[in-house]
This record gives C-alpha cells, sequence and structure tokens, in this order.
C-alpha cells in the first residue's frame, strides 16, 4: 500500500472520526470559508465532504477571482458525484497537499491551470466518492453493488431501498479508496459542458460577497501601510509622534517593508499615517528610469548570453542571407501594473506561535509559509482562510501584503486588517517586465519566410519569484515565442536582463509581448510580400489544423476581405497558448482625437474540452479588453526609481464607452482542455496593433498604442 | 458629535469625524461592506451609493454632506436579488471577481430611475465612470437593457 493510500484512508476516517460522517465545515458560498479541521491531507477525497443531513461540500483548490473556478471545479466532481450543482456548497481549500496544482508544483492558482490541472484529477475525485457510497450501500443491503444507483444525491437499490448520501458517508469512509473508479465517457456527460450559472452571482450582485476588505474579526483593528517611494528602499528612521496624536490611532510600528499606523478605523489610520515623517534609504533602485531600462534591455539584446529556447532548426543564418528580401524590426512591451479593483489587503491574527490569516490569495502554501518563516513559527501553526479575490491577474500571487498583516497583528497583539490606499498599490506592484522582442526575417522571391530569427529580451520573474537559477531558460519567458508557422529555418533566443526592478507574473506573462511581436511581425512580411495578412498565414499553416480553424472561423465571421466601413480596417493575429489556440479580428477607427477605437474584436477559439461555456465566453470578454487597456491606454513608467503612476486617471483601465463588440465562436473540439483566462489578452494586442496598421500605414512597434505614438511613428 | 441620516430606508447614526467619507462610515461603522473601495479618488467607481437619488462616490461624500438625507447602498436593491437589475444581472451571469458589481449596480439603478429605455450613448454616460478590471461592460450592457425592458414592462 503506498503512503497517499494511507493518507487517503487516514484523512478518511479523521474526517468520519470528528464529525460521525465526512462532514468538515460547511459554507454558504459568499460566507467566510471557515478552514478546513484536517489541514495537509494528500487525499482525492479532500474534495468531497458529506455530512449526516446530505449537505454536499465541494472544495476548491483554486481561488474565486472572477474566473468561474468556485462553478467549474464542482462541475467536474458533481458530473461524477451524480449530484445537481443547486444540492452542493462550495468552499475554498486550505493550503495543503492535497490542493498542489500539479502543473505549477505548489497550490496557485495562475498560469490558466485551473480547468486544465483538474479536469482528470476532481472527476476521479468524485467517482471515487460515489464508488464508496455504494460499496456502503451494498454491504449495508446486502445486495450486489450493480443493482445499486447513485444519483442526484440518493443512493436506490432492489426492493425500495433508498437511503441518502449522507446517510451512508460514515459507512463509505470506512471503506477503501477506489484507485480506478469509472469515470464517465465525455458524451454521457450531464453538467460538464453545459452552459451552467455561476455559483457565486448571487452574493455579488446584493453586496453579501465576502472579499478579503469585509472581513471582520471580534477585537480587529485596522491598518495602513506607507512603504519606501522606492520599491525594495528600507526605513531609515521615522518620526510617528504626530501619527500617534491623531483621533483613534492605537500605535505606529515599523515593519520589514514600511511603517504601518494602527487605529479603530481605516480612516483614521491613513488621515495620521499622512502625518508620518518618514527616512529613507532608497537603494540601488532609485537610480533607475524606464528609458535607462529600455536601454539596459537594449544593450543585453546585443551582447548579453544568449539562451536557446528550442533547439534552432535548419541554418537561420545561411537562409536569411540567401534571402530575397531581408526584414528586421524591434518591437517593445512596457510595464504594466495589475492593479486590481481590491487594493492589497489581508487580515491577521497572531497569538503567540499560532497564526490565522484570512484574506485574498493566489497562493495559499506561499503565504502560509511566508508568514511562518517571517515570524518564526511552524507551517502547520499557521491557519490561512482564502476570501473571494478583487481581481487577482497575477498580483495575489505575491506574499508582500500578507506578511506585513501578520508583522503588524504581532507588533500590536491584535486582530489586524491591513488595507493598503490604491497609491500604494500602484506604486508597490510586481510589474510585468519591459519586453524587447527583435525579428529578422529573410523572405523569398514569391515573399514567403525561409528564415525567422526571434529573440527576446526581458527580465526574470521566476528567477525572482522562486530562485530559477541564473542564465538558464525561463519557460515563462518564452511563451508563444515559437508560432504555428511552416518556416524552414528559424532559431528562438532568449536574454534575461535583470533591470533590477520588482517584475511579476502578469495576465497571460510573456505571451503578450511575444505574440505582440511575433504576430505584428508576421503582418509587416505580408505586407513587404504584397500580400493578404490572412491568406498569407494560411499559406504558412499546412499540416496545423488547429491553428487554421480558428483563423478561419474568425476570419469568416469578422468578414474579412469583406468591404469595412470608412474609416475603419481590421488586423487579425492568431496564437496558441495555454494549449488553447485563438485568432482575433480588430476593426478599429481613429477618434477625433487620434486615438484608436476598437469597435469589434471578433474571437474564435478552440479551447479543447470546455467545462463551462459560458465562462469561456466570459473569460474571452474579460481578457480582451483587459489586454486593450494594455494595448492602447496605460503603461508603468519611473523616474528616479519612482513609478510615476498612482491611480487610475494616470493608469487607466478601459472604461464602458471603450469596450468593442466582442463576437465569440467557440470550437466545438474533443481536445485536451486548454486555458481560458489569458491568452485573449495576448491576442489582443497584435490584432488591434495591425489594424491599425492597416488603416494608417504607420507601422507602432512600441505599446502602448496612443494617439502620440501614431503621429510618430 | 453625530450625524443623522437614512440609509435604505432605515434611520441611521455615525459617530465618525464629519469629514469622514461616506464609504469608511457605511463600512467600518454601520457594517455595510457591500460598498467598496477601489481608489479613494472618485476615479473607479465601486463605492458609488445614491444621496437623496442621486449617484454620487462616496469615497469623495463627507458625512457631514449627507446629514438629514436619504442614502440608498446597493443591500438597499432587495436582499433577496428580486430588483430587476439584480435579476438581470444574474440572468447574464455578469459579475466575474464581483468587486466593481455594487458600484455598478448603483449607478445602472440611478440610470433606470430616470430613464427606463437607455440607449447605448446613454449606458455610455452613466456607466463610464465604473472601472471593471474583468471587463465585464459587454453583459453589464446586456443586462442594463434587460432590466430597462422588464422595468418598462412593469
Amino acid at each position: 500500500m503506498t503512503d497517499i493510500q494511507t493518507s487517503r484512508r487516514s484523512f478518511l476516517k479523521t474526517g468520519a472520526a470528528a464529525t460521525g460522517g465526512l462532514l468538515m465545515a460547511v459554507n454558504l458560498p459568499g460566507t467566510l470559508g471557515q478552514a478546513m479541521a484536517a489541514g495537509t491531507v494528500s487525499t482525492p477525497n479532500a474534495w468531497v465532504h458529506i455530512a449526516d443531513d446530505n449537505t454536499i461540500t465541494i472544495l476548491s483548490a483554486h481561488s474565486e477571482m472572477g474566473q468561474g473556478v468556485h462553478t467549474s471545479m464542482p462541475m467536474l466532481v458533481a458530473e461524477e458525484l451524480n449530484v445537481d450543482l443547486s444540492q452542493i456548497k462550495v468552499v475554498d481549500a486550505p493550503p495543503g497537499a492535497a490542493y498542489v496544482n500539479a502543473l505549477l508544483g505548489a497550490q496557485i492558482t495562475g498560469g490558466s491551470t485551473s480547468v486544465r490541472g483538474s479536469w482528470e484529477k476532481l472527476r476521479v475525485a468524485g467517482a471515487q466518492v460515489r464508488e464508496m457510497l455504494v460499496s456502503a450501500a451494498a454491504a449495508e443491503w446486502n445486495v450486489d453493488r450493480a443493482q445499486i444507483k447513485a444519483d442526484k444525491g440518493m443512493l436506490t437499490g432492489p426492493n425500495g431501498k433508498k437511503a441518502t448520501y449522507g446517510a451512508m458517508a460514515a459507512a463509505a469512509s470506512k471503506l477503501p479508496v477506489p484507485e480506478k473508479p469509472a469515470i464517465k465517457d465525455p458524451k454521457d456527460f450531464r453538467i460538464v459542458g453545459k452552459r451552467t450559472k455561476r455559483v457565486d452571482t448571487p452574493a455579488k450582485t446584493n453586496g453579501t460577497a465576502q472579499f478579503g476588505i469585509d472581513v471582520k474579526l471580534p477585537g480587529m483593528v485596522y491598518a495602513t501601510i506607507t512603504q519606501c517611494p522606492v520599491i525594495g528602499g528600507k526605513v531609515k528612521s521615522f518620526d510617528g509622534a504626530q501619527a500617534k496624536a491623531m483621533p483613534g490611532v492605537q500605535a505606529v510600528v515599523q515593519v520589514s517593508d514600511g511603517v504601518a499606523v494602527v487605529a479603530d478605523s481605516w480612516w483614521r489610520a491613513k488621515k495620521a499615517a499622512e502625518k508620518l515623517s518618514i527616512q529613507w534609504d532608497e537603494g540601488a533602485v532609485a537610480t533607475i528610469s524606464d528609458a535607462s531600462m529600455l536601454e539596459g534591455n537594449r544593450a543585453a539584446a546585443k551582447s548579453g548570453k544568449v539562451i536557446p529556447i528550442i533547439a534552432p532548426k535548419g541554418d537561420v543564418a545561411n537562409a536569411i542571407k540567401g534571402a530575397a528580401k531581408v526584414l528586421e524590426a524591434e518591437y517593445i512591451s512596457p510595464m504594466q501594473s495589475h492593479s486590481p479593483l481590491e487594493p492589497m489587503n489581508f487580515t491577521a491574527h497572531v497569538q503567540g506561535n499560532k497564526a490565522l490569516l484570512i484574506g485574498p490569495t493566489q497562493f495559499q502554501q506561499g503565504a502560509q509559509g511566508a508568514v511562518a518563516g517571517a515570524l518564526g513559527l511552524k507551517p502547520e501553526d499557521v491557519t490561512l482562510q482564502t476570501t473571494f479575490l478583487g481581481g487577482g491577474f497575477g498580483r495575489r500571487l505575491e506574499l508582500d501584503f500578507v506578511v506585513q498583516a501578520a508583522e503588524i497583528s504581532k507588533a500590536v497583539g491584535k486582530p489586524v486588517k491591513l488595507v493598503w490606499t490604491r497609491e500604494e498599490d500602484m506604486t508597490h506592484d510586481y510589474y510585468r517586465p519591459m519586453g524587447v522582442n527583435h525579428l529578422k526575417a529573410g523572405l523569398d522571391a514569391s515573399g514567403m519566410p525561409v528564415g525567422v530569427h526571434f529573440k527576446v529580451t526581458s527580465q526574470s520573474v521566476t528567477q525572482r519569484a522562486f530562485g530559477l537559477p541564473k542564465e538558464t531558460l525561463d519557460p515563462f519567458m518564452a511563451e508563444a515565442s515559437v508560432t504555428g508557422y511552416n518556416v524552414p529555418n528559424t532559431q528562438h533566443d532568449l536574454v534575461i536582463h535583470d533591470t533590477g526592478f520588482r517584475v511579476g507574473y502578469w495576465r497571460a506573462v510573456s505571451h503578450s509581448m511575444n505574440a505582440f511581436a511575433n504576430e505584428s511581425f508576421v503582418d509587416e512580411m505580408a505586407k513587404a510580400a504584397g500580400q493578404d495578412p490572412y491568406a498569407y498565414r494560411m499559406k504558412m499553416l499546412e499540416g496545423k489544423p488547429r491553428y487554421a480553424n480558428v483563423l478561419k472561423l474568425a476570419a469568416e465571421k469578422a468578414g474579412w476581405g469583406k468591404p469595412v466601413a470608412k474609416g475603419r480596417a481590421r488586423g487579425i493575429a492568431l496564437m496558441e497558448g495555454y494549449d488553447s489556440y485563438m485568432a482575433q479580428v480588430a476593426e478599429v477607427s481613429l477618434n477625433k482625437d487620434g486615438s484608436v477605437k476598437v469597435h469589434k474584436v471578433t474571437v474564435a477559439a478552440d479551447v479543447g474540452h470546455m467545462v463551462n461555456p459560458d465562462t469561456v465566453e466570459a473569460q474571452l470578454q474579460s481578457s480582451i479588453i483587459f489586454g486593450m487597456g494594455a494595448v492602447l491606454k496605460h503603461q508603468i513608467t519611473m523616474a528616479n526609481g519612482r513609478v510615476q503612476e498612482t491611480n487610475y486617471n494616470t493608469y487607466e483601465p478601459v472604461r464602458m464607452y471603450e469596450a468593442p463588440q466582442i463576437d465569440i465562436v467557440l470550437v466545438k473540439s474533443t481536445e485536451k482542455p486548454g486555458g481560458i483566462g489569458e491568452p485573449g489578452t495576448a491576442v489582443a494586442a497584435p490584432a488591434i496593433a495591425n489594424a491599425v496598421a492597416a488603416l494608417t500605414g504607420k507601422r507602432v512597434r512600441r505599446l502602448p498604442l496612443t494617439a502620440d505614438a501614431i503621429r510618430q511613428a | 458629535m453625530s450625524v443623522n441620516f437614512q440609509v435604505n430606508g432605515k434611520p441611521a447614526k455615525a459617530n465618525a469625524e464629519t469629514d469622514t467619507p461616506l464609504l469608511w462610515v457605511l463600512r467600518d461603522e454601520l457594517g455595510m461592506t457591500g460598498t467598496k473601495f477601489g481608489c479613494g479618488a472618485a476615479l473607479c467607481g465601486a463605492c458609488t451609493v445614491h444621496v437623496n437619488g442621486e449617484a454620487v462616490r462616496s469615497c469623495q461624500t463627507p458625512l457631514s454632506t449627507v446629514s438629514g438625507k436619504k442614502v440608498a447602498t446597493v443591500e438597499g436593491l432587495s436582499k433577496n436579488n428580486t430588483h430587476p437589475l439584480q435579476v438581470a444581472w444574474i440572468k447574464h451571469d455578469v459579475p466575474q471577481c464581483g468587486y466593481c458589481q455594487s458600484g455598478q449596480l448603483m449607478s445602472a439603478a440611478a440610470l433606470l430611475a430616470k430613464n427606463n429605455n437607455p440607449s447605448d450613448a446613454d449606458i455610455d454616460n452613466a456607466m463610464s465612470g465604473n472601472i471593471c478590471r474583468c471587463g465585464t461592460y459587454p453583459r453589464i450592457r446586456a443586462a442594463i437593457k434587460d432590466a430597462a425592458a422588464s422595468m418598462r414592462k412593469a
């Protein structure tokens, strides 16, 4: 017997002993999730808890940050457990080995992995519990298992035998966990693949949904933090006397990242923080600007160590040398902030050698471990409960604000809710790194590429976040670098340049810069060849049916090749990312002030098996609009190590009046599921840039694509 | 010194300093956390409430200015999701992360109270002060039109 089996059993037995069934904590969606009593278990049946009263709770290892996992994850379990979604409750899983995301090696919500990583795992988990319930009923009724049906929370057998799942849960928990339960053929799915209402919507339309910022504990106090205007700078000295004298202020405490003011209300803490006088040791970052970072990247692109992304195909240098025409271009993607609408916050209560943490995180084990490390506690003594996330986009993978809350609570000996101001949030992000892409191609006499050389120079998030050794390939910098196009000679290189600035994973990560460069460049090649960008792409997609199919579907739906309204033009782009294939056609015009108006985006996506098609559509709408902001409007700039954008006026996301019509074509597919939270963000950039180039004849190679950028192109 | 006003039809009293933004009075003193903090500068609309029927950004509304007035928050639309906008929001599964949606609903409610047949331009005007980082705008637009249609029938 393996350790896993042993622990599966011991978990179920622990659960049964503690509660008289498979009962664990039960919570409504939208209420604060009580941490599960069993902290670290390694069993798939950590996913299902059944109470005596037939209350069925399904745990989500993935945080709900808008992408619909509190619906899609339970759908997978419920499909095999044979219960309706209306019969179950969803809670967030605690930190635990059972909940590790196998695709990322840690309990992380990110990388568009939730459905990809859970597709089989959660169906098996549901089937295991179903089979155990059936076995328990078979033993109790002394009948053959085959005579028993498990459906909608009821077990039925011969001669009118009937029992709820809840009534059999205790007996089922004593049975061995079947290793390979039968799971359904997808054609028999009743839940998975059907348009399904999100379970979290009602709580999000009447103000009852609990986000981190809404947490309240008895005796809780409120805190703000002031951090060095230069990220990474440290407190040299500070005078908190004036702040301390303000109404309601209980304490002014120095923590690792700055100075916190603690008061009996958040507003009083914020007002008092304005009275702080802090001298900073600004550190090395104080000398850098976005201009110096660009120079650094460009210098590194010329002389830095080249890391091959994949083995070269053919001999690209020779192919380009002998080509009829040579094209070369540099593309620049600026830094971006995540700026989720809920500012960074966390609630902590540190008591002796134990800590309770409640709040919005994409990285449960990381939060637990970071706080344990910072406070010298054992990880198992750090309890963490996840709330709804008011947006994530990668920002809530980071742990800074969680540790800060714990440090402040320890200092004042009370439960503390730390809430950042928007200004702290925007100026102390872990930003999408700047990316500089160099593309070079040789075209033959017919205009088709004989060789393409791709090089991306940027900063490694993975080095910072997970200690990836220097000068090794960071796969999160190389996404979407290799395209689906058939080109006889190709080479793909990465240069890692550390600007010294703090970087993080931003929605679509390196897909965004690499797809912008690759797909802009294909359009440039098509133009040099005097060919239609759609037809040009199609010529290079022989034997690539999934690419070709979405390209064709998007083009057809968008009316590619048909006349477009006066003053408008279309642009097209194609990408595979997160195992999903996607093409977008953007239709644009120019506003009177010269800025770009996106009228319509048509997207065709082949994401393999879908769990909830309505969520797939929602994520396409979301990712495209999120991407549009970074394409057209906002960027993070820096002077003297200080981020210059401080709020939504200087870093302004897309608003209602700018949101385009989005037409969606979904491919029916039985391929393995792909991720859908992110790829749309990456494809939006080149689709729009190509449309603007088609409209104006000007190629903007540096984002954002503002009126000024077009004028200067 | 306390300030008296109404919240969702019921009398309310707040003891915070009178320059405290209504947002923080609602959230921290009255425990009504449906109204959200996003930017603190009237840029994002997450804190939108109604004061005497007008949509305002509560993060920029000092407590002193609501004395004797009627404040309405998302909790007052209806607790059981029966307001036409809530019905439409659920029908279209509008929210994603959901953080901005209280503000979106309150801006939409103010719009429909004055105009039960809004054009796209009317919706743009009324809703462009509310940021949604998840990009739920297409569904918000559809849901507002749906709610308006049901209000016209009622």
